[in-house]
């Protein structure tokens, strides 16, 4: 089967994110009330496995392997199935 | 070892850009320094011909993903064997800046069960971006590192940093343990000071990026694998340091020789 995933990459809650912090300042500078910004990294990855489940297994062994380092990121992903 | 028979491999990959000043350090100390493409290295997996692994600094792959993180991966699987021999033999590694990116992206910095599967710190970005100047850090090691034995201990070393990603963090949960765990095995090397020598405790411009303890550079508990992120190979000859017009003419060397001229001599006599 061909599937095909959306990773979302995001700083662990606890650590700083000067992204975010930058972001939100500006547009609070716009005048938007926001109270905080996260900033993430997205991945868009089409590859084949057996069943869906492999599929999530592979994905989530991407994620550690590669995608994130795990002593700062979080991660999730959205997987769905492609012709 | 005789020093002319001492060989230096520099790794060199898309981006890198400090190879150059550091193949001229080792080469002015007299020993064989070859500035080899990774790719070559990957293909004639020669690496145990080397007696001093080096990663220079720089950019490699453009920084995707994370610093370090693409260059560390195809290591891994095209010559993580080698690698791993290579260190386990004691011969020394040194990472500088992106190269110390690509120890910890490797796992093998910190290290601490050996080479671990996935990294165990981070160097990641600070709300002061890209940070381009001069910085000083401070010999803490104990004597673990042992290539840095001819570098006295409290020495302080000033030489540039020059990084967007360069805050050493470790796991949060386990901070503090993690932190005693890297002084129990003496692997903390380098922390940034004032101009006093006393440590920057985290203050900005002198610690320059928010590293947790003002650590600027680790050791592997074996003590042969070590990264950095300031630049000691731009700190290498008197006219690159800072204010020498002041005295009127630069010294021969400057503050960053004592750290090449320790790993060299430390090979000679080791090997």
């Amino acid at each position: 089967m061909k599937y095909h995933a959306k990773v979302y990459v995001s700083l662990k809650k606890g650590y700083s994110d000067p992204e975010g912090e930058a972001t939100a300042s500006a547009l609070q500078g716009l005048g938007y009330s926001v109270s905080e910004v996260r900033s993430s990294k997205a991945y868009e990855v089409s590859f084949e496995a057996e069943t869906r489940e492999d599929a999530e297994a592979t994905l989530d062994e991407m994620c550690r392997r590669l995608l994130t380092n795990p002593t700062k990121d979080d991660y999730s992903f959205e997987l769905s199935e492609t012709r | 070892m005789k020093r002319e028979d001492i060989k230096v491999l520099l790794m060199r990959a898309p981006g890198t850009n400090c190879d150059l000043e550091t193949v001229r350090a080792f080469r002015d100390l007299g020993v064989q320094a070859d500035l080899v493409h990774v790719q070559k290295v990957f293909r004639d997996k020669n690496l145990l011909d080397y007696d001093i692994l080096v990663l220079p600094g720089g950019f490699s792959y453009g920084d995707y993903v994370r610093s370090g993180a693409i260059q560390a991966k195809e290591m891994e699987y095209r010559i993580g064997k080698e690698m791993v021999e290579f260190v386990d033999t004691g011969r020394p590694v040194i990472g500088i800046c992106n190269g110390f990116q690509v120890l910890v992206e490797t796992g093998f910095l910190p290290g601490f069960e050996g080479r671990s599967q996935y990294p165990e710190a981070a160097l990641a970005n600070s709300s002061h971006g890209y940070q381009n100047r001069w910085i000083r850090m401070k010999n803490v090691g104990k004597g673990n590192c042992t290539m840095l034995a001819h570098v006295p201990e409290d020495h302080v070393i000033s030489c540039p940093i020059a990084h967007g990603e360069g805050r050493f963090i470790l796991p949060s949960d386990r901070r503090e343990k993690l932190l005693q765990r890297l002084y129990d095995n003496d692997q903390i090397v380098w922390r940034y000071v004032k101009a006093d020598g006393s440590f920057a405790d985290g203050e900005w411009w002198d610690n320059p990026n928010g590293a947790f303890h003002d650590i600027a550079g680790i050791c592997n508990p074996e003590g042969n694998v070590l990264g950095l992120m300031p630049h000691p190979e731009r700190a290498y000859y008197g006219y690159l340091m800072p204010e020498w017009t002041k005295a009127g003419a630069p010294e021969t060397y400057g503050d960053g020789r004592v750290f090449f001229d320790s790993i060299v001599k430390y090979v000679e006599s080791k090997f």
